[in-house]
């Protein structure tokens, strides 16, 4: 028994990983939208809703999963360029009250459109068959190829960001902008351009992150409520507008809300919540917040 | 038949409410509310419990008793918190004389308050708790569907049966989930098996990897479950993924698979369920039923279909008994009770506590079809234990 | 934030007395919508403190309403004289807790930390056994003072409501005139010259979060004992959202503005049904007019 204890444990911790780098996608997201463009945006739930819903919508036409990828990339960045043109542009000079409803409205209208555009009901979206098999991991577990192909996905995504983030001029420019909105003007960095990326880059992110989640997690009206919190938990964590700090805080809250499911379910929302909590605690800026 | 339209619901709403309406007399059509989820997630289930309900009327030539019956459609949303207003909007504005729903657990507690406070009838098509009847229970509370103890009991005797000497219960964390566990466990154990797990994660998520990985080291036979909708299809498929199906059976209350089986596809394959229908039962009224639904709605029939149905069969009993007066909670209690209810899923009479008293099939998934195996628990009632009904 | 002028308070006493005389040409139905709206009005004003007041955004504020109601489900049948400062108690003590850590941080972080800590009491209710589970539980109302027929409750329960509501308001409109409320108001125009003055602003902040959340526990325990029913979906940051939009519909810049917006959502939540199924598409067509077309509010309208 104490084995099965043991295997049961990594199994656990790997199932954290792979719900820590799924949160981590639209998390990032969301940080560097708020670090960069300071504009809050309670529908990036929703957006994660959208890509799957986009993705069984696209995997239904086609008849195949691969498109949806691509789809919800090209999808996300087309509507992530026309929403901050045409809304978020505008609400950045804001009061946070106007944002709060704002973008509340949003969701409303989000979910009332994949209301009308398809329906009300559950739909599961089938894994690719090149990736439908499964292979043992841990004591009896097995682990479904494409989960593990959705961990590599979301690894590779991570170090792409990291990558232009802190190695190439439009990373320093975002960079810049993250630490001082203020400073994009004085050094002549164009901030309407970098906005704009940020913002379809963001939605992207999360578009894809629902699209690789929708063959895991079904597609269901309001499925994004609970990645919002978490992602805003994540955010929180790690630290406005930090790609780095980010990712580690995914890690952490997906591996502690995977444990607390599995140990203690009942507690596993307050546990989370709790984390962040004790970051507030001790570091107001966020735990992983540069300086 | 005639449906209330949204004309007459809002100048009945806005007339102002000194206007006293006059007293409900024999010869006034009587009104039923149906507070049904007909958005959200469950709004197929809602479409197809109305339908059904409004074929039994048609087929009734829009009579109940020899009176007149207009439906009132009211939409619940499926949200709790909205429901003690939703309840008042049939009761105090739409002045209905009673009530049919709903499919929501947490929504038809609102019901069940407002019908024992109110002495209204109240039908309820699908909703499981088992409190409805047992400790809330109440002589104008009447149920057509199931208590969620029943379908899991079922599926436990069958195990233990089966010989099965441990096994586990994976659910959602709420109540249908919790008294399923018990049904199951009461079924192991009259046949001296035992539950030795419950494994539950909050509704609705479908992040189910957390429990799946634990099952390996529990030690069990076999595993059982309660999920239903996009829950069930996902739970199944991760099931199979996890590369647990060959290993430890899987099985569950019937809802596991019920109108989901064509989006489980090969992981579902052999899954064995229990439940109070299943496709293909073979009786006349079954095969009547499915075909009248059909041509109505240009859709299959399923037991939400059945439940709702057969809560316009109860409520044209206890009609028939008072001549049309709903208010004679008494006399209409009587007339449900003493009435066989030929329903699609076999015959049944209610219990003292006003569950049905059903044979639970026992059900495999063969090429999308849970086809009836055989009876699982003939005649089941639930225990309905703290039911004290006054008589 | 201003407080009604003569001519609002004259029309806000007019208001306050045709609910008063429900009881003589109203069906029992319209008065428990109008205890609806009443309840609301409670939730919402109880945030303006907050929102208008302190200029602080929380969406943390349904939490606390949440725990009021779920306080007399805890207490089981008592004397509402008991069960209502329970409620403002507990919801005060949370929100002392929250507010400590939450205030902790500013702007964005705000929003989001009070986001995440609400959700934390949501699913306290949600989760655990606690509250009775997620599908809500009765309660059993207690018979208080005298017992209430049946029949006598949506006058008693209307009345109740328009008593405490007035009392929040009087109460609110008092404190706004004390130095703790101008001081709270000097913040909401300019933190920083308010700490370079020397006033301690965390703490004024505090207490003003802390003073709502009790507030909002009082009008969640009114919520619990109209309808007799309660559900975690009450703690979920929606219905946060839902008082901050009756907060800006009625008027940011008023004390009285919440009342309104609470009475037209009321309104508008009864009548749209009506017209569509689509619910969402409503509500959310009314913020972006709020936000975006009504600035000051239907208390600013004409002036």
């Amino acid at each position: 028994m104490q084995n099965a204890g043991v295997s049961t444990f990594l199994a656990q911790l790997l199932n954290g990983l792979q719900y820590g780098l799924l949160l981590f996608l639209i998390g990032s997201g969301l940080t560097l939208i708020f670090g960069v463009m300071r504009v809050i945006n309670l529908a990036h739930g929703s957006l994660f809703m959208i890509g799957a819903y986009l993705a069984y919508v696209v995997a239904g036409w086609t008849g195949s999963f691969w498109f949806a990828l691509p789809a919800a990339i090209s999808g996300g960045i087309l509507f992530g360029t026309f929403l901050e043109a045409a809304l978020f542009r505008r609400f950045r000079d804001r009061e946070h009250l106007d944002q709060v409803l704002l973008t509340f409205a949003l969701i409303l209208i989000f979910e009332e459109a994949r209301s009308i555009l398809v329906d009300n009901q559950f739909h599961s979206v089938a894994v690719p068959e090149l990736l439908d098999f499964s292979i043992p991991i841990v004591g009896g577990f097995a682990y479904s190829a494409y989960r593990l192909a959705v961990l590599a996905v979301c690894l590779a995504v991570a170090g792409l960001m990291v990558l232009v983030v802190e190695r190439t001029n439009i990373g320093a420019s975002i960079r810049a902008a993250a630490e001082n909105p203020e400073m994009v003007g004085l050094l002549g960095l164009d901030a309407r351009r970098i906005h704009m990326l940020v913002f379809a880059a963001g939605t992207a992110l999360a578009m894809l992150a629902g699209a690789l989640a929708a063959p895991l997690q079904s597609v269901y009206p309001n499925m994004g409520d609970g990645f919002l919190i978490l992602s805003f938990i994540v955010v929180v964590i790690g630290g406005l507008g930090s790609i780095g700090g980010a990712f580690w805080a995914a890690l952490l809250v997906g591996t502690i809300d995977t444990l607390g499911k599995a140990y203690v379910p009942q507690l596993a929302g307050i546990a989370v919540c709790g984390l962040m909590a004790l970051v507030l605690l001790v570091r107001p800026s966020g735990l992983f917040a540069r300086g | 038949m005639t449906q209330l339209s949204r004309r007459t619901v809002l100048g009945g709403s806005l007339a102002i409410g000194a206007l006293a309406r006059p007293a409900i007399a024999q010869g006034a059509p009587l009104k039923v509310g149906l507070m049904l989820p007909f958005s959200g997630t469950f709004a197929a289930l809602g479409e197809n419990i109305a339908a059904a309900f409004e074929l039994c009327l048609t087929e009734n030539g829009g009579k109940f008793g020899g009176r007149a019956v207009t439906l009132v459609r009211l939409d619940d949303e499926s949200d709790p918190a909205k429901a003690p207003a939703n309840v008042n909007r049939l009761l105090g504005r739409d002045n209905v004389d009673a009530l049919v729903g709903t499919v929501h657990s947490g929504v038809v507690m609102a019901l069940v308050q407002a019908a024992k406070e109110k002495e209204v009838p109240l039908f309820i098509p699908n909703a499981g708790n088992v409190a409805a009847t047992r400790d809330l229970c109440s002589p104008s509370v009447f149920r057509s569907s199931f208590s969620n103890w029943q379908p899991a009991y079922g599926m436990g005797k069958v195990l233990a049966a089966k010989g099965v000497k441990k096994a586990a219960w994976v659910t959602w964390d709420y109540a249908a989930g919790r008294e399923s566990a018990e049904g199951f466990r009461d079924g192991l154990k009259s046949g001296g098996a035992e539950l030795t797990h419950v494994l539950t994660l909050p509704f609705p998520e479908t992040n189910f990897q957390p429990l799946l990985a634990q099952i390996p080291g529990l030690g069990v036979d076999a595993v059982g479950s309660f999920f239903a909708g996009g829950g069930a299809i996902q739970f199944v498929k991760d099931y199979a993924a996890a590369g647990l199906r060959d290993k430890i059976p899987l099985c569950g209350s019937g809802f596991l698979t019920e109108g989901v089986l064509k989006a489980q596809g090969a992981a579902a394959e052999g899954i064995q369920t229990a439940l109070h229908y299943g496709d293909g039962l073979d009786n006349a009224k079954n095969k009547w039923f499915r075909e009248a639904f059909a041509k109505a709605t240009n859709r299959s029939a399923d037991v939400y279909a059945v439940q709702g149905y057969d809560a316009g069969q109860m409520l044209a009993a206890g009609l028939a008994a008072t001549k049309g007066d709903a208010a004679a909670v008494k006399a209409l209690a009587a007339g449900i009770r003493a009435t066989k209810i030929d329903s699609p899923r076999g015959a049944f009479t209610l219990s003292a506590s006003h569950n049905p008293v059903q044979t639970i099939w026992l059900r495999e998934a063969r090429n999308g079809e849970n086809k009836v195996i055989g009876p699982a628990a003939e005649a089941l009632a639930d225990p309905g234990t703290g039911c004290k009904m006054p008589v | 934030m201003k407080s009604a002028t003569s001519r609002g308070n004259t029309f806000l006493a007019l208001a306050g007395l045709a609910v008063a005389s429900m009881p003589f040409w109203a069906t029992a139905y319209h008065m428990q919508l109008a205890s609806t709206a009443l309840i609301l009005s409670m939730f919402a004003l109880s945030l303006q403190l907050l929102v208008g007041g302190a200029g602080l955004v929380s969406l943390a504020h349904a939490g606390f309403f949440g725990l009021g109601a779920y306080t007399i489900y805890l207490l089981g049948p008592v004397s509402i004289l008991i069960s209502l400062p329970v409620a403002a108690l507990t919801a005060g003590v949370a929100a002392l807790g929250i507010g400590a850590l939450a205030l902790r941080t500013s702007g964005f972080f705000f929003l989001m930390t009070t986001l995440a800590f609400g959700q934390m009491l949501f699913f306290l209710f949600h989760d655990t056994p606690l509250g009775g589970g997620l599908d809500g539980v009765f309660i059993q109302r207690p018979d208080t003072i005298w017992t209430i027929s049946k029949a006598q409750r949506p006058t008693v329960f209307l009345l109740l409501n328009l008593s405490v509501l007035a009392a929040m308001y009087a109460g609110l409109w008092l404190l706004m005139r004390t130095l703790f409320g101008r001081a709270l108001l000097g913040i909401r125009a300019n933190e920083h010259r308010m700490r370079a003055m020397g006033h301690p602003v965390q703490r004024l902040k505090l207490a003003a979060f802390t003073v709502a959340g009790m507030l909002a526990g009082i009008a969640g325990h009114m919520a619990a004992l109209t309808d007799a029913f309660i559900a975690p979906d009450l703690l979920g940051w929606h219905r946060s959202a839902e008082a901050l939009l009756a907060i800006l519909l009625g008027g940011i810049g008023f004390l009285h503005g919440p009342i309104l917006g609470a009475f037209a959502l009321t309104l508008l939540e009864e009548l749209s049904p009506l017209i569509t199924e689509r619910q969402r598409l409503v509500e959310g067509a009314v913020i972006l007019a709020a936000v975006l077309l009504l600035r000051r509010g239907l208390a600013g309208i004409g002036r």
